[in-house]
């Protein structure tokens, strides 16, 4: 028992989802439970943040921490995971990339708490009472952490050694991680867990794409339902499937939804929503700047859309302001 | 007693059919102009990938100025087409980044108009200078 391998499971700014991609390993998650011995996993057991500090300094073999980072309570427990964990693995599309919390990067802490705590419709805050750091309740000094300007993916904060993409990681490259980790047979240091070529090339729709493509419309799922069988690119989708990694088994294209983003940009891809802006440009029909611009009309948030899953990694990380910067 | 007025970092790409041929006729025509646009030829317009030009900005840049051939004249066809496109769906996102207008700029500038060159550079890093640094986090 005590030889077992220690592995933590934890989360910082994140949906629940990552959690419930575990738990959808379904019955090899017994296998994984033979093999280690769990010591951190916040939704499922009761552990507190002094048992972790009681452990030694790298006696924990693999931290999988999900979720962008963007409190200063989940800055100390990730830079304490480090310490502890001999590696740490970035579990998801939030902790890979800053992921959907990531998109809140287009404002800053002021414009989050002005809606969320004021301007939403169903808030009724008269008292203008807003989340503080330091306050006084019956008699008592309350705490709260700090609340950040931006969403920070994990390698932004503490040192990672991989990254296991997706929204949230198939378990099929859950399984193949663990895998890796007890067998020994780990690729270098800083890999992306999923294979390294474009959701296209997966694609079961891959074959219907011609070979060019001129589109004068643009469509959204919201406002037409796709074909079934057909190339999104084709229908005037916008699918990042060209700039992202495949590995996830394209559950969305079997829905008939074209896809998001969510497994991250290639290796050599610095910024995942310029190299698709890039590709999907290419592919529009109009040759005159209002024609352009009346067709682009029809994308009505493109950093929203194109760095859905990818905005504090990519190259400007988030709205840059001359006032506050 | 003066400090260093500031002086913008403008990284230009230049299309090697026409723009960059207009700057060297800019050069032995002896125009002068601003030194800030230091000049990065590449085969086309079409080949300046978007990254090309968040990596400037993010590296420390204050502008970024793309120059290609008129609509039409392109050498291969249809690469200026496709940096127009490109162009135009990047401002918006640089847009919704806080990147000002005048920071990014394409430019026509066919083989023979080097005083095109000379005029857009000038204006250009005269803009800048007034907008003042980028101060991109890196």
């Amino acid at each position: 028992m005590a030889d077992k391998p220690k592995v933590a499971f934890y989360w910082c700014a994140s949906c629940g989802g990552c959690e419930e991609a575990v738990v959808d390993l379904e019955e090899q998650i017994l296998k994984v439970v033979d093999a280690v011995d769990i010591v951190l996993w916040p939704v499922a057991m009761d552990f507190k943040r002094r048992d972790i500090e009681a452990m030694p300094d790298q006696s924990i073999a693999v931290a999988f921490i999900n979720g962008g980072v963007r409190m200063s309570e989940q800055e100390e427990w990730v830079h304490m995971l480090r310490r502890k964990s001999q590696l740490v693995v970035a579990f998801g599309a939030c902790a890979h990339l800053g992921g959907i919390p990531g998109l809140a990067n287009l404002n800053n802490r002021q414009q989050v708490f002005d809606t969320v705590y004021q301007n939403v419709p169903s808030q009724d805050n008269q008292a203008h009472t807003v989340p503080g750091e330091h306050s006084k309740a019956n008699g008592h000094a309350l705490e709260l952490p700090r609340f950040w300007d931006e969403v920070k993916a994990l390698h932004q904060v503490i040192d990672v050694d991989y990254y296991l993409p997706g929204c949230a990681p198939p378990p099929k490259l859950i399984w193949g991680a663990i895998e890796a980790i007890l067998t020994g047979t780990l690729p270098p240091k800083g890999a992306v867990l999923s294979p390294n070529k474009a959701c296209c090339d997966d694609c079961p729709r891959k074959d219907s794409k011609p070979d060019k493509i001129e589109l004068t419309e643009i469509k959204r799922p919201a406002t037409h339902i796709a074909d079934p069988e057909l190339c999104f690119m084709a229908q005037g989708f916008v699918c990042m499937g060209p700039a992202t990694r495949s590995g996830c088994g394209n559950p969305c294209i079997d829905g008939n939804m074209p896809c998001r983003g969510c497994m991250g940009p290639m290796d050599d891809v610095f910024d995942q929503g310029a190299k698709f802006l890039s590709a999907f440009a290419s592919i529009l029909a109009p040759k005159t700047e209002a024609e352009i611009d009346k067709l682009l009309d029809q994308i009505p948030d493109p950093t929203g859309t194109f760095y859905r899953f990818s905005l504090p990694t990519s190259l400007l990380h988030r709205r840059h302001t001359g006032a506050t910067v | 007693m003066a400090t260093t007025a500031f002086e913008p970092r403008i990284v230009a790409f230049f299309c090697n059919w026409c723009t960059y041929t207009a700057s060297d006729l800019a050069g032995t025509a002896r125009l002068a102009y601003e030194p800030n646009a230091p000049v990065i030829r590449v085969m086309c317009s079409g080949r300046v990938d978007p990254q090309f030009v968040l990596k400037a900005l993010q590296e420390g840049a204050d502008g970024v100025l793309v120059g290609g051939c008129h609509p039409g004249d392109c050498h291969y066809q249809e690469g200026n087409y496709k940096a127009l496109r490109r162009f135009r769906l990047l401002k918006r996102v640089l847009t919704q980044f806080g990147v000002d207008d005048a920071r990014v700029r394409l430019e026509w500038i066919s083989a023979s108009e080097g005083d095109r060159v000379q005029h857009v550079i000038n204006e250009m890093t005269d803009q800048l200078r007034k907008l003042g640094p980028w101060h991109a986090r890196s």
